[in-house]
């Protein structure tokens, strides 16, 4: 489902000077439906970088980037569009929402921007809220004033609202309760179970050792590093 | 409601093919450069953003698309036709039905002295409406929308707040069902809550109805909100132009780098 080959990237710093750095090179891996990949590496190593390049939100320098059949590092940004709406989730550490939007709302936008009806999306937003356990009280307000883990449990109900074909999961049980930690790794589990390909970055090893089929130590692919 | 079809329903666009295709579009004022060799495709249901500083360009371009400005050279066909070779007769007639334009200021897209379902009515008469209890209801139905009550329906705009007024011209704009979408700055003179319900209130007529925008602005965070696609200009000139998140998170050009590196953390 994702299939990385020869992936490169740099960075081009045109206010310091033109200094251009690059950050990785030679980066390849694979996910198939069902798989969870976990990449491994120092803090700085391109964990990171390599998700946001996976998600399009970072351009590649060369190499191919397929996520089913489109090759992310050059496609147009209009089938990236799509298939962010369809195939590619990617719950990310922080939460960008409009202001004053309730959480409910927010959570159920990925479904209804694939068209679903208002009603159909919104209890599916209640009942991931539900077990995430985001007091009900809280739906009707935007996540924007909550918690960190709260704002964290936001994110990931409203990553998994719709069933993608693939997901990025960037340390989705940072900052969680032992109770909602569980939480977490059952979904992803269950998204497993029922065929999605996840490539994620876990800190917490006993969380990377439940979910995780194999691990990719990405501090090969970094330029430098790479003894 | 005695409408023609062809110029009010919804009509149906493959949405495979752009809706707006624009190629080498260039403006001068003289030997000043307006904006030069333009070229984009927008296709249904996308919104584009337009960034850039004061004087970039940003809102020549959107005047010379929105045919408000004569363009010098280049090409705009708009569902598969030809704008700039149409007649003026024709091109109004398109921006009546077809278009709509959101100005900054409330008050160059209102008329000031007409109450609330007034402005809205009119458009829906300008396209052929002439039943007064179908064009009152379907006032109303926009005013309810845009999240305004049904009770101010008889006031005039000038006792609005600048968001209501705002909101008030975007019923305006979108009750005659527009596929296209031109806004100037249309968060500009708001207060940031304000702000964050027009976003809101934008998104969900752009999900909903399947708008294409194009949306000019300077303020990043309402293009990362708002726009699927993202265009840099200089000095009339696109210098950079990709996915929103990308062009932000990832920007290539000198120029977007020290655009995006001088935004204020909150």
């Amino acid at each position: 489902m994702i299939r990385i080959e020869n992936l490169a990237k740099s960075f081009t710093l045109h206010n310091q000077g033109g200094a251009v750095i690059p950050v990785m090179a030679g980066a390849a891996l694979a996910v198939g439906p069902g798989e969870c990949v976990g990449l491994t590496g120092q803090s700085g190593a391109g964990k990171s970088t390599l998700m946001r390049m996976v998600y399009g939100n970072y351009l590649a320098a060369g190499g191919r980037l397929m996520v089913g059949a489109l090759d992310v590092a050059t496609a147009e940004p209009r089938d990236i569009i799509a298939l962010r709406r369809r195939t590619l989730g990617y719950v990310s550490q922080f939460l960008r929402v409009v202001p004053r939007v309730p959480t409910l709302d927010v959570v159920a936008e990925p479904l209804l921007a694939l068209g679903s009806p208002v009603d159909a999306a919104r209890d599916r937003a209640a009942s991931l809220l539900k077990r995430l356990n985001i007091p009900e009280r809280l739906w009707s307000l935007s996540p924007t004033t909550f918690s960190g883990g709260e704002q964290q449990r936001v994110n990931i109900a409203r990553g998994f609202a719709h069933a993608y074909p693939a997901l990025l999961l960037d340390e989705p049980t940072a900052s969680l309760d032992a109770a909602n930690r569980e939480v977490v790794l059952t979904l992803i589990e269950e998204a497993k179970a029922r065929g999605a390909a996840i490539l994620g970055i876990f800190h917490d090893e006993a969380a990377r050792a439940r979910v995780c089929d194999r691990l990719v130590d990405v501090t090969g692919f970094t330029p430098g590093l790479a003894a | 409601m005695t409408l023609h079809s062809t110029e009010f329903s919804q009509k149906i666009h493959d949405p495979d093919q752009p809706l707006l295709k624009v190629d080498g579009l260039t403006k001068r004022y003289g030997p000043r450069i307006g904006c030069a060799d333009v070229s984009f495709d927008l296709y249904p249901g996308e919104v584009l953003g337009i960034v850039g500083e004061s004087g970039s360009g940003k809102s020549t371009l959107l005047s010379c698309l929105a045919g408000h400005q004569r363009a010098d050279l280049g090409r705009i066909s708009y569902d598969g036709r030809d704008v700039l070779g149409m007649s003026e007769t024709e091109r109004r007639r398109l921006s009546r039905t077809d278009w709509a334009y959101v100005h900054q200021n409330p008050r160059d897209g209102l008329r000031m002295g007409v109450s609330a379902g007034g402005n809205v009515g009119e458009r829906l008469m300008a396209v052929g409406a002439r039943h007064y209890g179908d064009i009152r209801g379907k006032a109303v139905d926009w005013l309810g929308r845009v999240e305004i009550a049904a009770d101010r329906i008889d006031d005039r705009p000038t006792a609005f707040s600048g968001g209501m007024q705002q909101r008030l011209q975007i019923a305006r704009n979108l009750v005659t069902g527009p596929r296209l979408v031109f806004m100037d700055e249309p968060t500009g003179g708001l207060d940031v809550s304000v702000q964050a319900r027009l976003l809101d209130l934008l998104r969900g007529l752009v999900r909903d109805l399947g708008l294409s925008v194009i949306i000019v602005t300077h303020d990043l965070a309402v293009v990362r909100l708002l726009a699927h696609r993202l265009m840099v200009m200089r000095s009339g000139r696109v210098v950079e132009q990709g996915l929103t998140d990308q062009v932000l998170d990832d920007p290539q050009h000198a120029y977007t780098q020290l655009l995006v590196s001088s935004v204020l953390q909150v």
